[in-house]
């Protein structure tokens, strides 16, 4: 396994009280696979993918992050930052925020180069060309010398890209890399991401709140709901045989291009919850219709109030490299009373 | 260069309730250091359609095809640079304030952003009611109707003093709506109504809209860009490319089959939430970024990221004009279906 983690924890202290933004989140990503995490905002999966880079300064990160079998966690932030660029990259949704507006792109993808391989200047630079041009930038050498408010939204992702693999890294986090961009352009850096995971057996994390986008290249899948972990399965499991709740109800409530039904949508009530006042027991259980059901007793429905759902693999048999899993008191209740 | 405007086929019901005519809206350039001025921004390019009563229009197209100007000009937001809105028979396009303040309460907008369209200092009561006092309500008469709207549009009507920020956006953008229905609206034009929601909150939005048109009639201009929704929500779709309509017609004629090939890339670029769909999917990946409205290329603005792009697609503009004999689809292309 390329990444494990294992119960990672992220809390923040702000005025109003201890956030706790990741509440005990495990997965896995495999070499050249695909970890699609999906969430809405305030669901943790941005603050989960900035504590795999080691990015949380004022935060509390618990648990363990594995890269390569090597422990992440409590390392130095010298020894990280030899890793950070080098074994694993980020690329993020906005790229103007993340490129430099007084260096020319061509020099920001260089530098990463000349400070981990401590390369010449020219080497570097030859290097930042040729990663232009590999992800698909026309005339490289030339929109090298450029700065990036000249660069297209897409053309601007391209060079972000670029930078993240310029010291050929094992994994890739991608954080909603396409949600700024344009449906067309948007096509574009999926294939472009998809090929450089063909061609260089990248392990690819990828962030969105998009099911479409998920769909479309994820290997695996984890769903987040505040903070936790809903589910998680192989692509085709997660879309056809859903298992907990929430990811029904999202499933629902999408308008799709290829539904015929004019139906009203079946929308999920209410909002995502705040993570200022945890619930007790299953986060989703004040929106949940499975909840509300006439089926599930009185007592299920406390339990699921009060007591939260572990989150518990549904079958024996493995599929790829996650099991199908959920944290749902209803679907998985023999399961869950096994764990007890 | 603007072509002439192409009459669209009228709507089912005698006179339109909303008729653009050759909208164009040109944003004045910049004076460079050498002090003269660089040429304007075509951002809207004679763009002609009509509304009935009662149907909704969608406005999709990527970021700067003019989609959110030609919005803004129908509400008068924007002085359009030349051609006109007509608004239930009357020619508004440069009516007066005083002069346009009886059509105004039936033309009214919803924005992207629920937050920062609401006022953060007012309360809920003001916002809605605010339209109301304009109209020469009392404030007893206005603060009864909010009310009523708040319960409507699916808000609690007793959180009337409470402020935006203690809304989440779901709830923020009822405000939104609820507020451009104070005045019992005709035509809503929604610019982006839900893209900036969760996405577990945008159904609840979409049905909302969905329920209003059918109880109350309204009319909308929905833009977005996410193609999904306008389908949900729409009965004609209006494709736009670089400031111009290349294609517009019942939603089922577009979306089941395309006509020009900006709209057949368009749609088969939105992911499907369906892993299995994706895989046997046949994509048009389109190369290039949209080009700039600064400097739109000759001819058929779309013909350097065309697949079928042609000799004539290089230099001739094509018109706006009837796709198949029987259609009410209009397509601007030299090589259509």
């Amino acid at each position: 396994m390329l990444l494990q983690v294992s119960d990672l924890s992220v809390e923040f202290t702000t005025d109003r009280g201890v956030v706790r933004a990741v509440d005990g989140i495990g997965f896995g990503v495999e070499a050249g696979r695909t970890l699609g995490i999906v969430g809405e905002s305030g669901s943790g999966k941005s603050v989960t993918s900035l504590a795999v880079m080691g990015l949380h300064r004022s935060a509390r990160v618990e648990g363990s992050i594995k890269l390569d079998g090597r422990e992440l966690t409590g390392l130095p932030e010298k020894e990280l930052s030899t890793l950070r660029g080098r074994r694993m990259a980020m690329i993020f949704q906005d790229p103007l925020s993340s490129l430099h507006p007084y260096y020319t792109v061509g020099e920001q993808i260089a530098e990463h180069h000349r400070v981990h391989f401590r390369s010449s200047r020219s080497v570097a630079r030859r290097r930042a060309i040729d990663m232009l041009g590999e992800v698909g930038v026309p005339e490289p050498a030339r929109r090298a010398g450029e700065y990036p408010h000249q660069f297209s939204g897409g053309m601007r992702q391209r060079a972000m890209i670029a930078m993240a693999l310029a010291c050929e890294p094992d994994l890739l986090i991608a954080d909603e890399p396409t949600t700024a961009l344009d449906v067309t352009v948007q096509a574009q850096i999926l294939e472009l991401i998809a090929r450089l995971q063909q061609d260089r057996g990248l392990g690819v994390v990828m962030i969105t709140h998009d099911l479409g986008v998920v769909a479309r290249v994820a290997h695996e899948v984890l769903v987040m709901y505040g903070g936790r972990a809903a589910e998680q399965a192989s692509v085709d499991a997660l879309f056809t045989a859903s298992a907990h709740p929430y990811t029904r109800g999202l499933l629902d409530s999408l308008p799709r291009l290829d539904d015929p039904d004019d139906a009203p949508l079946r929308a999920i009530a209410g909002s995502p919850p705040s993570l200022l006042a945890p619930a007790a027991g299953c986060a989703f259980a004040p929106r949940c219709a499975a909840r509300d059901a006439e089926a599930v007793g009185p007592e299920l429905r406390e339990r699921c109030d009060t007591v939260r759902p572990a989150f518990v693999p549904l079958s024996e048999r493995s599929e790829g490299s996650l099991d199908h899993r959920a944290a749902c008191h209803l679907t998985a209740p023999l399961a869950q009373e096994a764990v007890r | 260069m603007t072509a002439p405007a192409a009459a669209p086929v009228e709507a089912q019901t005698g006179a339109p309730l909303l008729s653009v005519r050759d909208l164009t809206m040109t944003f004045p350039g910049k004076r460079t250091r050498s002090g003269r001025k660089s040429p304007g921004i075509k951002a809207v390019d004679g763009v002609s359609f009509d509304l009935g009563a009662g149907e909704t229009l969608g406005l999709v197209g990527e970021s700067g095809c003019g989609k959110s100007t030609t919005g803004r000009m129908i509400v008068r937001l924007l002085e359009p640079t030349s051609g006109s809105v007509s608004f239930d028979g009357a020619d508004i396009t440069h009516l007066k304030p005083s002069a346009m303040r009886p059509h105004r309460k039936h033309l009214q907008m919803v924005f992207q952003d629920p937050h920062s369209s609401l006022n953060p200092r007012q309360t809920v009561a003001r916002i809605i009611a605010d339209p109301l006092l304009v109209q020469g309500k009392s404030v007893a008469q206005a603060r009864a109707r909010a009310a009523e709207l708040m319960e409507l549009v699916g808000l609690i009507p007793e959180h009337i003093d409470r402020y935006p920020h203690e809304f989440s956006g779901g709830q923020a953008q009822r405000i939104g709506i609820a507020r451009s229905l104070a005045t019992d609206p005709r035509l809503v034009v929604a610019d982006e109504p839900v893209s900036a929601l969760d996405v577990s909150v945008q159904a609840q939005v979409v049905n909302l809209m969905e329920r209003l048109r059918r109880e109350l009639g309204l009319a909308y201009v929905f833009i977005a860009h996410d193609l999904s929704v306008v389908k949900r929500v729409c009965d004609r779709v209006a494709v736009m490319y670089l400031g111009r309509i290349v294609e517009i017609g019942d939603k089922h004629e577009v979306y089941d089959n395309p006509a020009h090939p900006y709209t057949k890339a368009l749609l088969s670029a939105v992911p499907l939430p369906d892993p299995a769909a994706e895989r046997a999917r046949e994509r048009i990946t389109l190369l290039g970024d949209p080009p700039s409205p600064a400097s739109p290329p000759p001819g058929c603005t779309f013909h350097p990221r065309c697949p079928r792009a042609q000799d004539v697609c290089r230099t001739e503009r094509p018109l706006l004009r009837i796709g198949m004999p029987g259609e009410r689809r209009e397509v601007a292309c030299h090589f259509p279906y």
